[in-house]
């Protein structure tokens, strides 16, 4: 059998040399059409991932509607919490975990005083972020919820800035300057950055730079220190004009997440929402019935628009441009098929069985598969250089040629074009022996 | 031209008609799709700025420590007399943004402080008096700001100046078919005069989202006095935009070196910005315009390739028809006329197609309808495309000679 299957291949070998016009047409045909499709899929694959996958359906974000009917955005409430109702949340202490967090920018002055100050970004967060998320340590961990609760000076930093700063060493229980404030490293975190940062949509950083500090988000508010990321007061909020008013203000500005583990606690925290905005009603605060989402990771990427809508664009349109190549490439095998037509039939007539000539033809447009597969590859290669023209440097960063994407663009190069063979194979079996024969 | 006995023939090679006019039809209505986004893109991303591009670049200082209002306001005064002394520069402002940014300060404009409803929603720029002179700005009604109206803004202060500038875009939606200047509209800390009309200013972002308020700006005097920093619109003198770059960020750091100027981004010129903006509507066009030529080029490709099978098929016959009179010209003829109707009958379908494509993207992308003359224009593409690829085998058959008519295949 597998002496058969060498025969095949050969004879399509030396059948695809005869006509090298047609068979470069359907090498280059698919060769383009699977490196389109490729490329395209290699960034949709980047930025429609799941940053999170192990718990993606466990993490949920509390919304609240602050702003009633009348204000929020169609019906939305919106996507971040302000700090009333974050601490409200907190502290009620509703779900197995829950963390709060908003983007920090902190100047870092290294020791060394030739050394030209920079900016890190980070986050102000809460205990519980780490655990919640997975973060992996180098060295150290995170603070404990009584040094956050102590608004201790303490500081996680990352790898990258640890190398920086202390040369990679263990650096904790060291000190260092954030902003004029003095704070003691606890823990490095290993090199982490879910992409996209599902976590900090808010602030439009689902592609940003790695977080390299993370602080107890009640220091942070002690100190006053502002966020570095967005806030959202809507058209009428109570804005407030200092600090405290601001705290107490509609402004929404923190992004807060909750662990809920069974479907019972999901629906127990979607009580405790709705009956959180009731009481708000009650005080006075809201006039509106409550309006509260509880979205997980896989719904708020999608309300968050994380894929954007040029990767779906040009995925969609290179499978439309594949579909093309495919036909293209049944027609130029039907034309390549039936001008064997005498051929086929001196083999029927020799004794060659239908399923003979059904072997022979597609292992002959598994070949050319195979060429086109390879062709296709070397173009995919090409594109992903490209695609930093065709996308932003840094969704571009994040597509790459890896063995499984090699490994698919030859799968699906061979099995596009055995596919696309079946007709014309079909139609070169269909040829009679005698016919064949008497023409000739 | 006889079309029956083409048809009669087309019957006879069922499979390869509909192969060839499925191409057609799916080429064209990826192509006209394609065309359609690359001409909105394109659109989008040539809306002009109305600032002089070619001399100006932006510096985002931000300082180290924290300072008070007053200081921050003190280190941004010297650090504009600084930029202003250097000889390669004309102008200099501080914001807390520019045009193209890509973000920032939005908020909602009302004419009555009990309105409920917005006006708009607007770009917030903070200006001193220099501002319209650095963006190269016109003005089209009323008069600039005055050094002594400048005042410094803290980061919870409530946005309320006595006079502000709006654009012009700002205004006719306000005021339409009415004088701004004198009128007065209100931000969220209270009324404000409208002392000036900015002839054309692009907004910060120009994102979908921000598209229902573009162009539409309140230049507010203000400058940015928080410890976080801001930035610095510098015009160059013509043709020192580079050496102007180069000097900026070194005098700064010379006069005071607690701040930060990132390395990477922190100095770039409108240049780099537009291109920043723009960087996904670029990207689109350029790929649907790779995708447009190989697809072309594949489909002409195809089409060669199944009309020489057929001449090869057919010598015999078209060698009967020399025999019987038919002159060159006629055979030509008839590969042509019967690529015409293969492709109208194609096109026919990819029409459909076309229009079906688009109003998927419009559901799920909130993209424009399909205007006809794509449509129109992908026809006639492809219709060329289809008889240019059908000429060279044309050609050749109609090289056979009628001898052929005597030989076995």
């Amino acid at each position: 059998m597998s002496g058969m299957f060498v025969h095949n291949l050969r004879l399509g070998a030396f059948s695809l040399r005869r006509n090298p016009l047609l068979t470069a047409l359907m090498i280059m045909s698919i060769g383009f059409g699977v490196a389109a499709s490729m490329v395209t899929y290699a960034v949709f694959r980047a930025v429609s991932g799941d940053p999170i996958p192990q718990k993606s359906s466990q993490l949920f974000v509390p919304q609240i509607d602050n702003r009633g009917p009348q204000y929020n955005r169609q019906g939305e409430p919106p996507d971040a919490l302000n700090y009333t109702d974050a601490v409200a949340l907190m502290r009620a202490h509703r779900a197995p975990h829950q963390t709060l967090l908003f983007q920090v920018g902190m100047s870092v002055m290294p020791d060394d005083a030739h050394k030209m100050p920079f900016k890190a970004l980070g986050y102000a967060t809460t205990v519980d972020f780490f655990s919640m998320f997975d973060v992996p340590f180098q060295y150290g961990g995170s603070w404990s919820a009584e040094q956050d609760e102590a608004r201790e000076p303490v500081v996680v930093i990352s790898r990258a800035l640890n190398q920086k700063l202390f040369g990679g060493e263990n650096s904790v229980g060291r000190r260092m300057t954030l902003d004029d404030r003095q704070y003691r490293i606890v823990g490095v975190t290993e090199n982490w950055d879910p992409k996209p940062r599902f976590f900090d949509m808010f602030s439009g950083n689902a592609y940003a730079r790695p977080s390299q500090v993370y602080i107890p988000f009640n220091y942070a508010v002690d100190q006053k220190i502002d966020t570095y990321g967005n806030n959202n007061c809507g058209s009428d909020g109570k804005r407030g004009d200092n600090w405290d008013s601001w705290l107490r203000g509609e402004c929404v500005w923190i992004s807060a997440w909750v662990e809920l583990n069974t479907a019972d606690q999901v629906q127990a925290y979607r009580q405790y929402l709705d009956g959180y905005a009731q009481d708000q009603r009650n005080s006075g605060r809201f006039n509106w019935a409550p309006n509260n989402r509880l979205r997980d990771v896989h719904a708020w990427l999608e309300h968050e628009h994380a894929v954007p809508p040029e990767s779906r664009i040009s995925l969609s349109l290179a499978l439309g441009f594949l579909v093309i190549c495919l036909v293209n490439t049944v027609g130029l095998l039907l034309a390549k098929f039936m001008r064997r037509a005498p051929e086929i039939g001196v083999r029927r007539a020799l004794g060659a069985s239908r399923a003979d000539i059904y072997r022979q033809f597609l292992a002959e447009a598994a070949m050319v598969g195979l060429a086109g597969g390879a062709l296709g590859l070397l173009l995919t290669g090409l594109g992903m250089f490209g695609v930093g023209m065709v996308f932003e440097p840094q969704i571009a960063m994040l597509a790459h040629l890896d063995l499984s994407l090699v490994f698919l663009t030859l799968l699906l190069a061979v099995t596009a074009t055995v596919l696309a063979a079946f007709y014309p194979t079909w139609r070169a079996a269909q040829v009679q022996p005698a016919w064949q024969l008497k023409s000739n | 031209m006889q079309i029956k006995p083409i048809l009669s023939a087309l019957r006879r090679h069922k499979a390869g008609t509909f192969l060839i006019a499925m191409q057609i039809a799916l080429t064209l209505a990826i192509v006209c799709n394609a065309l359609f986004i690359i001409e909105q893109r394109l659109a989008h991303l040539s809306e002009p700025s109305g600032v002089d591009e070619a001399n100006i670049f932006v510096v985002q200082n931000e300082w180290v420590g924290s300072s008070t209002a007053e200081q921050a306001d003190a280190k941004i005064r010297e650090d504009l007399r600084v930029l202003r002394e250097l000889p390669g520069v004309q102008d200099a402002t501080p914001s807390n943004s520019y045009p193209l940014r890509g973000g920032g300060w939005d908020d909602a404009v009302k004419l009555k402080p009990d309105q409920l409803q917005d006006s708009s929603g607007a770009t917030i720029y903070f200006a001193d008096d220099h501002f319209l002179d650095t963006l190269g700005l016109k003005l089209a009604a009323g008069r600039n700001f005055r050094a002594e109206e400048i005042t410094p803004m803290n980061v919870r202060d409530r946005l309320g100046p006595p006079v502000v500038m709006v654009t012009k875009a700002l205004a006719d939606k306000l005021f339409p078919g009415e004088d701004a200047v004198g009128r007065t509209l209100y931000l969220i800390g209270g009324p404000s005069t409208i002392v000036g009309v900015v002839d054309l200013l692009q907004a910060q972002s120009v994102d979908r989202w921000a598209s229902a308020f573009a162009y539409r700006s309140v230049i507010v005097p203000k400058r940015l006095a928080i410890s976080l920093g801001a930035f610095y619109i510098v015009r160059a003198r013509p043709g020192q935009l580079q050496a102007a770059m180069r000097a900026a960020p070194t005098a700064l750091f010379q006069h005071n070196p607690r701040r930060i100027i990132n390395e990477d981004d922190g100095v770039l010129s409108f240049a780099e910005v537009r291109a920043r903006a723009y960087e996904r509507d670029r990207g689109m066009a350029i790929l649907m315009g790779v995708i447009c030529v190989v697809l072309l080029a594949i489909t002409a490709a195809g089409i060669v390739g199944l009309t020489s099978f057929w001449v090869g098929q057919r010598r015999r016959q078209i060698g009967v028809r020399r025999a019987l009179g038919a002159t060159r010209q006629d055979i030509l003829q008839y590969f042509l006329t019967e690529n015409l109707l293969i492709s109208c009958g194609g096109a026919l379908v990819g029409t459909v197609l076309a229009v079906a494509i688009n109003l998927w993207l419009v559901t799920r992308f909130e993209m424009h309808r399909l205007s006809l003359m794509y449509v129109l224009g992908g026809v006639v593409i492809l219709l060329l495309l289809g008889q240019g690829a059908v000429l060279a085998p044309a050609m050749r058959a109609s090289r056979v000679p009628p001898v052929e008519a005597t030989r076995s295949v």
